[in-house]
C-alpha cells in the first residue's frame, strides 16, 4: 500500500510546524474544531499537539458515530440481538459501548444473544443469503461515509428478495451538527469562546462534497479548511486555518483536493436519496436532539426497516450529571476539566460519549495524553 | 469495565491478552492460587526442586492453550503454534526446553485428516525446536461444544543461565531490542478469517525462538528480561512489563520495524500495528553497552536477523509506555481492554 509514510515525513511536517509557527500572531490564541473523530484521533496518534505553537488550540467535535450514538440506540441494538432466532451485525467498535443499563453488545453475546462483527455491511447482507433460517439485523451507524455502502445493501436485498435481512438504520448527517454547533458557539448567552474555523471532514466530504460547509463561512464567518487524516494533511490545513484568520478571511479551503470535490459523489447522493429519507429529528449524545440531523429509511424499503419489523420497548436512559461531555463536545471544556475523567470513566468504563470510541477526544486524551495530565497534576 | 465476579459473566475481552484479561487473572486465579512462583508473574515459573531430593538444576514451566480459528492460515496451524508457543514461553526465561505435553480437545465429527495435518506439523516442530512431546491427554466432546480441535500444551526446560533473565532484573536506562517486524501473525490469521488479498503473500511469524535464545544466552551479553509479544502485542507486553519493573519506557516509531502489507491492513482497518499478536517475536531488556552485542549475537540467528532496538526504559514515575512519533511528537502507548476492533473510519 502506497501513500502512507510520505503523509507522515517528519521532515516535512517539522517544516510545516516551523512555518504555522512563524505565521501565528503572538498574543492571541487560535482555536480551531476538528469536527471528525478521525481528525482527533490522527492528532493524538502522531503526537501534534507537542510541534505546534502552544496558542493553536485544537478542540475536538462531536464527528465519531460511535460515540454520539445515543444509550437507547444501544439498548435497542442489545434488544434486537437477544430476539429469538435474530443475529445483529455490526461494526467492531459499537462492540463495548455500554447502553443505558451499563451492558454492552459484548456482553449480551456472552450472555447469549447472537452479535456477530462485521468488516462491511456487504458481509452482513452476504451472512444472511448463506444462513437463510436466521433473522439478520445489520445495526448501520456513521455519517454521510458510511451511509452509501448502506443504501447499496438495501437495494440488493430487494432486488433478491431477502425475507431474513433488516437495517437497524441510525446514519448522521453532518451538515445540521456544523449548524447546530455553529449556534451553540455564537450565542451570546453561551459559555463556549468562540472557535476561529473548523478542520473540516475528509471521507464525509468525498460523499457531499465541499458545498454544505458554505453555510459555516458564509452564514457565521468562520474558515473551513477540508482535510485528509494523515498529519500532513492535518499540518497543512491548520497552516491554511491560521492565514485565513489572519488574513480577516472566512471561505471554505479543500485541502483533500486528492479525494474531495466542489459537488462531491453524485452517484452515492442519488443512492442514499432513493434509499433513505430525513427523520424529522434524531437524539445526538452530548449534544441533545437535532433536528433533520438523521435519516431512516424510505417507505418504499419499509419491509427490510428492523424498527418497523420488529418490536421493541425504547428506553430512556439518563446521562451521568457530571459528565462534561455536552460542554466538551463544544470546546467549553477540555477533557480534563471533567470531574469523572481518568477515574469513573475511561474507556475501561466509559460513562460519557467522547469515552465509548477511540475517536472520542476523552479517550484520546486518556490512551495517548495522560501524560500531560500527570505531569500537570 | 469493572470486573464483577457476583453477576459478571465471562466475555471475550477476558481472552484477549488486554487490561481485561490481566484483571480476571489477578483478580481471580492469582488470588486463589496464590504462592511465590504464580506472585513473581512471568510467562513461565522457574521451580527449583527443593535440595532434599538431590541438587538438581532449575526447571522452567510453562502452559499455553490453543483455540485459534482457522485452524489453518498461511505460514503454519494450530498443531505447530502449540508446539512454538510453549517452546517460546518456557525458552525466555533463558531455558532450554526439553519436554512438552499435548492435550487435545476434539470436537466430535472432526475430519480425521484434518487431525493428522495437525499432528504430523506438532511433531516436526517438536523435531525441530528439538524438544519431545513425552505424554498427552484425548477428549472428545459432542458436536457444537468445540470448534472443531483446542490444544493444550505444558512445557518443561532447564534453566541454562543465572542469575535468570526475569522482569526484576530490569533497570533504568536499558535498552529495549526487537528481532523482527511486528504484527505478522495477527494480520494473517486476519486475512485467512476475512478473505483479504494481498500483493505479496504474507505469513505469519510463528516459529520456535529457543535457538535464537540459546545464542543470545550463550553470547556472553547480559541480558535483563526477555518476553514474548504474543496477544496484545507490544503495547500490552511492554506496558505489562514497565508495571512489573516499575520503570517506564520510551520507543521510537521510526526504528520499531512493521512490513508495508500489515501497515496497509492497519490503515484499511483501523488497527494500531502495536497492538497486533506475534508468535515469533521476542523483546529484550539489556544494560546499554550489551546492546550491541547482543544484537550481533541475535543477527547472526536466522530469527534475529532483523534484530534492532526500539526505546530504552525510563524512570517515569507512572510507568508510562511513550512513543516519540514520526513527526516527532510523543505520544503515550496504551494497552487496550479486550481485542482491538476495527474502527469504522
Amino acid at each position: 500500500m502506497k501513500y502512507i509514510e510520505e503523509f507522515r515525513d517528519q521532515t516535512t511536517g517539522q517544516k510545516l510546524a516551523a512555518v504555522i509557527a512563524q505565521e501565528v500572531q503572538e498574543g492571541r490564541e487560535y482555536r480551531f474544531m476538528e469536527f471528525c473523530g478521525g481528525h482527533t484521533h490522527a492528532i493524538f496518534r502522531f503526537g501534534l499537539p507537542d510541534i505546534l505553537p502552544t496558542n493553536i488550540r485544537m478542540i475536538h467535535g462531536p464527528g465519531c458515530p460511535v460515540c454520539v450514538l445515543p444509550m437507547s440506540r444501544i439498548d435497542q441494538a442489545i434488544a434486537f440481538a437477544k430476539l429469538p432466532n435474530v443475529t445483529l451485525c455490526c461494526y467492531g467498535d459499537m462492540m463495548r459501548v455500554p447502553g443505558g443499563q451499563r451492558t454492552s453488545l459484548i456482553k449480551a453475546k456472552a450472555e447469549g444473544a447472537d452479535v456477530k462483527m462485521v468488516l462491511s455491511p456487504h458481509d452482513a447482507l452476504t451472512f444472511a443469503q448463506e444462513n437463510p433460517h436466521r433473522e439478520v439485523v445489520f445495526f448501520a451507524i456513521g455519517f454521510e461515509t458510511t451511509t452509501p455502502p448502506t443504501a447499496v445493501i438495501l437495494k440488493q436485498a430487494a432486488q433478491l428478495g431477502l425475507k431474513n435481512f433488516s437495517v437497524s438504520c441510525n446514519h448522521v448527517l453532518t451538515p445540521p451538527a456544523l449548524k447546530w454547533l455553529l449556534d451553540s458557539c455564537t450565542s451570546e448567552q453561551g459559555d463556549t469562546p468562540p472557535l476561529d474555523g473548523f478542520v473540516g471532514p475528509s471521507h464525509v466530504s468525498a460523499i457531499i462534497g465541499t458545498k454544505p460547509y458554505e453555510i459555516a463561512s458564509r452564514d457565521y464567518g468562520k474558515p473551513v479548511v477540508i482535510t485528509g487524516f494523515e498529519p500532513l494533511d492535518v499540518l497543512q490545513a491548520i497552516l491554511m486555518l491560521v492565514r485565513q484568520v489572519n488574513a480577516g478571511e472566512s471561505k471554505v479551503e479543500n485541502e483533500y483536493s486528492r479525494a474531495v470535490t466542489q459537488d462531491g459523489n453524485i452517484k452515492a447522493q442519488k443512492l442514499m436519496h432513493e434509499v433513505f429519507d430525513l427523520r424529522d429529528s434524531f437524539e445526538w449524545r452530548g449534544l441533545g436532539v437535532i433536528p433533520h440531523s438523521a435519516l431512516k429509511i424510505r417507505e418504499s424499503y419499509a419491509t427490510y426497516d428492523a424498527e418497523r419489523r420488529y418490536d421493541v420497548p425504547v428506553t430512556a436512559p439518563q446521562e451521568n450529571p457530571a459528565c462534561q461531555c455536552p460542554a466538551i463536545l463544544r470546546g467549553a471544556k477540555e477533557p480534563y476539566d471533567c470531574k469523572l475523567f481518568g477515574k469513573v470513566c475511561t474507556p475501561d468504563n466509559p460513562m460519557g460519549a467522547c469515552m465509548v470510541s477511540s475517536e472520542g477526544g476523552c479517550a484520546a486524551a486518556y490512551s495517548y495524553g495522560r501524560k500531560r495530565l500527570k505531569e500537570a497534576s | 469495565m469493572k470486573l464483577d465476579l457476583e453477576k459478571g459473566r465471562v466475555d471475550l475481552t477476558h481472552g484477549s491478552g488486554g487490561r481485561a484479561m490481566h484483571d480476571l487473572i489477578s483478580n481471580l486465579f492469582a488470588k486463589h492460587f496464590d504462592n511465590p512462583l504464580l506472585a513473581e508473574g512471568n510467562d513461565q515459573a522457574i521451580c527449583k526442586i527443593p535440595e532434599s531430593y538431590g541438587s538438581n538444576p532449575c526447571l522452567s514451566v510453562s502452559t499455553d492453550s490453543f483455540v485459534i480459528s482457522p485452524l489453518f492460515f498461511p505460514g503454519g496451524n494450530i498443531g505447530n503454534l502449540a508446539v512454538h508457543g510453549t517452546v517460546n514461553d518456557v525458552a525466555l526465561a533463558g531455558a532450554k526446553p526439553l519436554w512438552l505435553t499435548a492435550g487435545f480437545i476434539l470436537e466430535e465429527g472432526f475430519p480425521l485428516v484434518d487431525l493428522t495435518k495437525i499432528v504430523a506439523s506438532m511433531a516436526q516442530a517438536a523435531q525441530e525446536a528439538d524438544v519431545q512431546i513425552v505424554t498427552g491427554d484425548t477428549k472428545v466432546v459432542p458436536k457444537g461444544k468445540a470448534d472443531g480441535l483446542f490444544i493444550n500444551t505444558t512445557g518443561v526446560g532447564v534453566v541454562l543461565v543465572d542469575p535468570l533473565p526475569s522482569v526484576r532484573q530490569i533497570e533504568v536506562g536499558d535498552a529495549i531490542i526487537i528481532n523482527g517486524p511486528i504484527g505478522d501473525h495477527a494480520v494473517a490469521i486476519m486475512a485467512a478469517r476475512e478473505n483479504l488479498k494481498f500483493d505479496e503473500e504474507l505469513l505469519s511469524d510463528c516459529a520456535s525462538l529457543n535457538g535464537l535464545i540459546e545464542a543470545m544466552v550463550q553470547s556472553g551479553t547480559v541480558i535483563h528480561a526477555m518476553r514474548d509479544p504474543t496477544r496484545g502485542g507490544l503495547s500490552a507486553t511492554l506496558n505489562e512489563m514497565a508495571t512489573s519493573a516499575k520503570v517506564g519506557i520510551h520507543l521510537d516509531e521510526a526504528a520499531i520495524p512493521v512490513r508495508p502489507a500489515v501497515k496497509g491492513v492497519c490503515e484499511i482497518l483501523g488497527l494500531d500495528p502495536l497492538n497486533l499478536a506475534n508468535e515469533g517475536k521476542l523483546i529484550a531488556f539489556c544494560p546499554q553497552d550489551q546492546a550491541e552485542p547482543l544484537l550481533q549475537a541475535m543477527r547472526a540467528h536466522p530469527l534475529g536477523c532483523e534484530a534492532v532496538v526500539i526505546g530504552h526504559t525510563t524512570d517515569n514515575p507512572h510507568c508510562f509506555v511513550e512513543m516519540k512519533t514520526k513527526l516527532g511528537g510523543v505520544r503515550m502507548v496504551d494497552w487496550l481492554t479486550g481485542d482491538q476492533l476495527p474502527r469504522i473510519c
